[in-house]
């Protein structure tokens, strides 16, 4: 057999404990239920993975593929990631910030306009190296449109379980695919726990419950990107919406993981997190100065893809918000659509609901100081706002509607001025 | 009193392979001794050293966590379903 491409994931190691578990569908420590988490030799990394030989590579998350826990060339995802680094100086100023502020925009990533895609190209190519045929997934919508999307471009049979309230756009985005889409009555957190105890019954691939080692480590691929797009570096303040919890750690273990194989200067910057205040476990338990996260047992909030009550890595996500010397904030709905619309309307992004939540909560994490206004700051936007167009259809109101004439036009819509709707 | 358990499959060798076992006791604290009795070891994998149930466990009374019940002091009753479910990541 000829040498695999990837021979530097080493095992699955307890992050409690430390065991080793061999490289297969298990999520869970058996002695102390600690989650796994993909080990790499980064001694055999670092005089691979240079900057140079990044750069010289196709412009996708896959050019970080010695950091990824997949054994042979991935499958599933091929042209996912490398998203745009946007600079975002009309919103630094209404921020009042007068240092560098960009945003990570993963609202285009592909194909299916979530930072989901990433996690999915993992978790996918993964089931396949394992033999799996049947993939699967708990979500809150962009996670299950990227399952659904992905193991229709490689013939994988899909089973997709979602709270059966969410988005008209979510559902649509996963049935299109000819998934089996099953709407479970209760929160996520049920949804959750159904999945679990189906994957232990079937054997199926669940994405986020037996393949999460794998599936969780495609978030790192966002963290790599953002340092790369600064010139090599990471930012001085990095602000993530948190629903698990996991993105913003595996943001930080990119950080680290960089600075280890000396791709960028030691240290991670600041790394902040952001929830809505109707479903915000993770950062109550910041401010109150915990480390135990109190489960929200009823979400009430229109942020439906971060409304996971029993946040599974939020204990770890306090962790690196108090290592890195981060803060965490909560945003009310009505300063979710505000955020909504102060992004769109300054850089012309588009996101979703828990972007919104994420420029909410920047901005309150400037008004307090938690960000000095002359440092760096980049903006993690998760999602695309074409997936939850319900959540601002009555802030944005309706088209000016008039007959075609060029009377009308000049009567009725030049008479009102010819600066933008929104100061009409 | 005897309490059907939803057994977790990282658990399952110590059940003998079993998915759903039996226990008796009034709450779930005691529902757990019990279940140690007959499967030892059990007790330690779902609780850490204080006795508290672990950080990335959830253990259901029917529909509920006990975590916003009474804790491991939750009564049970004949009928009632208990599950042990590992922690799991967002979506």
């Amino acid at each position: 057999m000829s040498p695999r491409p990837n021979p530097y994931f080493t095992s699955l190691r307890c992050r409690e404990c430390g065991r080793d578990y061999p490289k297969e569908a298990v999520h869970v420590c058996e002695y102390d239920f600690g989650p796994l988490e993909a080990a790499y030799d980064y001694e055999a990394i670092r005089p691979v993975l240079t900057r140079g030989e990044i750069e010289s590579r196709p412009r996708t998350m896959w050019r970080y593929r010695e950091l990824l826990p997949i054994d042979d060339e991935p499958t599933v995802g091929l042209q996912t990631g490398f998203t745009p680094l946007v600079p975002a100086p009309r919103l630094a100023r209404r921020l009042g910030l007068t240092g560098d502020l960009f945003i990570k925009n993963d609202a285009v990533n592909y194909p299916t306009l979530s930072f989901k895609d990433r996690v999915v190209a993992v978790a996918l190519s993964r089931a396949r190296e394992l033999g799996l045929e049947t993939v699967a997934c708990a979500s809150t919508g962009n996670l299950a449109n990227s399952v659904a999307a992905n193991a229709a471009s490689v013939g994988l049979k899909c089973f997709v379980f979602i709270p059966q309230d969410l988005e008209r756009g979510k559902v649509v985005g996963s049935l299109i695919f000819g998934a089996r889409v099953v709407g479970v009555r209760g929160p996520y957190d049920s949804v959750n726990r159904l999945c679990s105890e189906i994957a232990g019954k079937y054997g199926w691939g669940f994405v986020n419950v037996n393949l999460r080692p794998y599936y969780a480590e495609g978030s790192k691929t966002v963290g790599y990107e953002i340092c790369e797009q600064l010139g090599w570096r990471a930012p001085q303040h990095t602000v993530i919406c948190m629903a698990s919890g996991s993105l913003l750690t595996k943001v930080h273990k990119a950080y680290t993981e960089f600075a280890k194989l000396g791709l960028i200067a030691p240290g991670t910057g600041r790394i902040h997190g952001a929830q809505a205040a109707g479903c915000g476990p993770i950062s109550e338990a910041m401010k109150l100065g915990r480390e135990t996260v109190k489960p929200v047992a009823k979400p009430n909030t229109i942020v439906k893809s971060l409304a996971i009550g029993t946040p599974a890595d939020g204990y770890y996500a306090i962790r690196v918000m108090k290592e890195t010397g981060g803060s965490a904030e909560a945003a009310t709905d009505p300063e979710v659509i505000a955020g909504i619309e102060l992004l769109a309307e300054t850089t012309g992004i588009f996101a979703e609901t828990a972007g919104g939540v994420t420029v909410a909560c920047a901005k309150k994490l400037i008004a307090s100081g938690a960000i000095p206004r002359d440092e760096s700051v980049v903006l993690c936007i998760t999602g695309n706002g074409l997936k939850t167009v319900e959540a601002v259809t009555d802030a944005v109101g309706e088209p000016e509607v008039i007959g075609g004439s060029l009377r009308e036009f000049d009567e009725q819509i030049l008479a009102r001025g010819t600066g933008a709707a929104a100061t009409v | 009193m005897s309490t059907s358990i939803r057994i977790p499959t990282p658990l399952r060798k110590l059940t003998h392979g079993a998915e759903i076992v039996q226990a008796d006791g009034a709450n779930v604290g005691e529902l757990l001794t019990s279940l140690d009795a007959k499967f030892p070891g059990l007790r330690e994998r779902i609780c850490d050293e204080t006795g508290q149930v672990r950080r990335f466990v959830n253990v259901y009374l029917n529909d509920e966590d006990i975590r916003f019940l009474s804790e491991q002091a939750t009564a049970v009753k004949t009928g009632d379903e208990i599950s042990i479910v590992p922690a799991i990541a967002g979506g």
